[in-house]
């Protein structure tokens, strides 16, 4: 699998109470409205700015606090087709691949806003290339139980498809 | 048999071999739980997946805590949808006003020592207090769980750590626990387990929950108190307890450990988080005098009758009476804490003072229902979470503290330098 997008840079620590605020989750839990709220306590004008494909690069612990499953479906639901970080908080990890979200864990430092990108996953090892500047990092292995609940797009079709955990 | 952590023990239980850290396992659960938060997106994904019943209905509860009460028709109509489908499934639904989630499940003697427990809430890790493994998760985990009865697991290393020593008057729970954040870090424990060792006969079950609930903000996935005579007395004569189901688990001697932390509990002075990080943790002494507008005694973390309690101990000896211009907001966290707080008469001197009393619940911790802070405010709150727009207010200052440093502030309207002994 490759995809290529277009570089977001977020800093260290967002969590996901920054991805989507609690509050607005009072109206709705649908992530197509919900997109529009996308990290605005980071910035209000991140979400209008967002195009299909782009690529969210964060630094450390990103997805730390409430494991609220929407901090994942909003993203997907903005049209983003992966997320890189020097670091996940465990539970938006999970979610993430639960949901068929590309996460990638691998040294974030190097990559600017707006660089193009390209992700190379190959048996649950992934590559990152930032295209302009021709570096490429090398992700964490993904374990091999994610690796068969993300090739089945997550735990949905997982369990739909009868496969068993274990 | 090679020796293991509580943490291994207890997958090692629910997965039906010997496992060890590192190692992915698939474990039966024996409590899941969700909230009006997480409930109704689960409910989706149990439709998803094809499900047309729970695994095992007895083991499925929800809580509609996060709004409570609802205060829009949209979160009213979560309500609906969970009741809805507990009553059509079996499943059990704690109301409004109940309390949250975790603290029902232990307060109740849903949660036992020796349990593996998953809650779509990331705070249920506060149940590792009783001696179980208790996870957070999100719905699609919940979901699944629901369905099968199992969830994988990497079955985390652990960090041990060591609290020795007496702690001082006037140094809480809630003071260990922001150290301990404070020296691992935000992400200093993620996909980690924590197993405290040491002196621990001094802290009560209530420090207990403190303690597993505040851990989760350095990232733990798991945080767990031994079982002792502590545990055992908080258990006795809880519903579903008795000796035949009581499985208290201990670590080996030999366990491997991650790493060792230890904390001198006799040289620890209280501790305040400052936002918006709870991992910003410094002295009391070095936000002395910061003006507050609003006191918040309440949450998971700090909204049992011990934490109110200490506060109003503090506020009586800081003169009590409420600051002119502070607004102090009282949550209790479950109807029992509340009915406690009633009987002994703590409630109605608070709200004498002019403290404003909020549905058992989550209340204004994440902004959710309950009173959400002005412009510009600052607020001490006893909660677990500091983070801009955390309270429902982006432009608002959220520090985090023991409830007698919370009682002194509203009695005081500042952030005060020490507690007197
Ligand atoms: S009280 Fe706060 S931290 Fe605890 S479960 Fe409720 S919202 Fe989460």
């Amino acid at each position: 699998m490759i995809i290529e997008g277009r570089a977001r840079v977020l800093g260290d620590d967002i969590n996901s109470d920054y991805i989507i605020s609690s509050r607005r989750k009072r109206e709705t839990i649908d992530e197509s409205r919900l997109r529009e709220f996308l990290l605005e306590s980071v910035d209000p004008a991140f979400a209008a700015s967002v195009r299909p494909g782009d690529i969210l690069v964060a630094g450390r612990n990103f997805g730390c606090g409430s494991a609220m499953e929407t901090a994942v479906t909003v993203i997907l639901a903005a049209g983003m087709s992966a997320v890189l970080a020097r670091t996940f908080a465990r539970s938006f990890y999970r979610n993430a691949i639960n949901n068929g979200l590309v996460v990638v864990e691998c040294d974030t430092s190097g990559i600017a806003e707006g660089s193009g990108l390209a992700v190379r996953i190959d048996a649950g090892a992934a590559r990152v290339q930032d295209m302009a500047r021709g570096v490429e990092v090398i992700g964490a292995p993904l374990p091999a139980v994610m690796q068969r609940i993300l090739a089945r797009g997550g735990l949905v079709g997982f369990l739909r498809a009868g496969e068993r955990l274990g | 048999m090679t020796a293991q952590t509580i943490s291994e023990k207890i997958i090692s239980a629910h997965c039906g071999h010997a496992v060890r850290a590192g190692e992915v396992a698939v474990c039966d659960v024996d409590v899941v739980v969700g909230t009006d938060g997480s409930g109704p997106l689960a409910i989706d994904y149990f439709a998803q997946m094809g499900g047309a019943r729970l695994h095992d209905p007895g083991r499925v509860f929800f809580s509609l805590d996060h709004y409570a009460p609802p205060t829009t028709a949209g979160t009213r109509a979560f309500h609906d949808r969970i009741r809805e489908f507990a009553a059509r499934h079996g499943a059990t639904v704690f109301g409004v006003g109940e309390g949250i989630s975790h603290q029902i499940l232990v307060e109740r003697g849903i949660v036992r020592p020796g349990q593996l427990v998953i809650g779509a809430d990331s705070h249920t890790v506060m149940c590792g207090a009783l001696n179980a493994f208790a996870i957070g998760v999100g719905s699609s985990d919940l979901a699944a769980a629901m369905l099968t009865g199992r969830i994988w697991l990497r079955v985390p290393e652990t960090i041990r750590v060591r609290l020795a020593g007496a702690r001082r008057a006037g140094v809480a729970a809630k003071d260990v626990a922001l150290a301990l954040v404070g020296e691992l870090g935000g992400e200093g424990a993620n996909y980690q387990a924590i197993e405290f060792t040491g002196d621990l006969a001094a802290f009560t079950l209530a420090d207990r929950l403190v303690l597993s609930s505040l851990l989760v903000e350095a990232g733990a996935k798991a945080a767990l108190f031994p079982h002792d005579a502590v545990t055992a007395a908080y258990r006795k004569g809880r519903a579903s307890s008795g000796a035949a189901t009581e499985a208290a688990v201990e670590a080996d001697p030999r366990a491997q450990y991650a790493r060792e932390l230890a904390l001198d509990l006799a040289s620890l002075t209280p501790r305040v988080a400052r936002p918006p990080a709870p991992d910003d943790v410094v002295p009391l002494a070095d936000v002395a005098g910061v003006p507050v507008q609003m006191v918040f005694i309440g949450t998971c973390t700090g909204g049992r009758v011990q934490d109110f309690h200490e506060a109003l101990h503090a506020f009586d000896r800081a003169g009590g009476l409420l600051a002119p211009g502070v607004q102090l907001v009282l949550t209790p966290a479950s109807q029992e804490v509340r009915a406690r707080l009633i009987a002994d008469g703590t409630l109605s001197r608070l709200v004498a003072a002019g403290a404003v009393e909020t549905t058992a619940g989550c209340g204004a911790c994440c902004g959710t229902s309950g009173v959400i802070p002005g412009d510009g405010m600052t607020v001490l709150s006893t909660a677990n979470r500091n983070f801009r727009a955390r309270m429902g207010n982006a432009t608002a200052s959220i520090y985090l503290a023991s409830p007698a440093v919370c009682g002194v502030a509203a009695a005081t309207g500042r952030i005060p330098g020490g507690l007197a002994p």
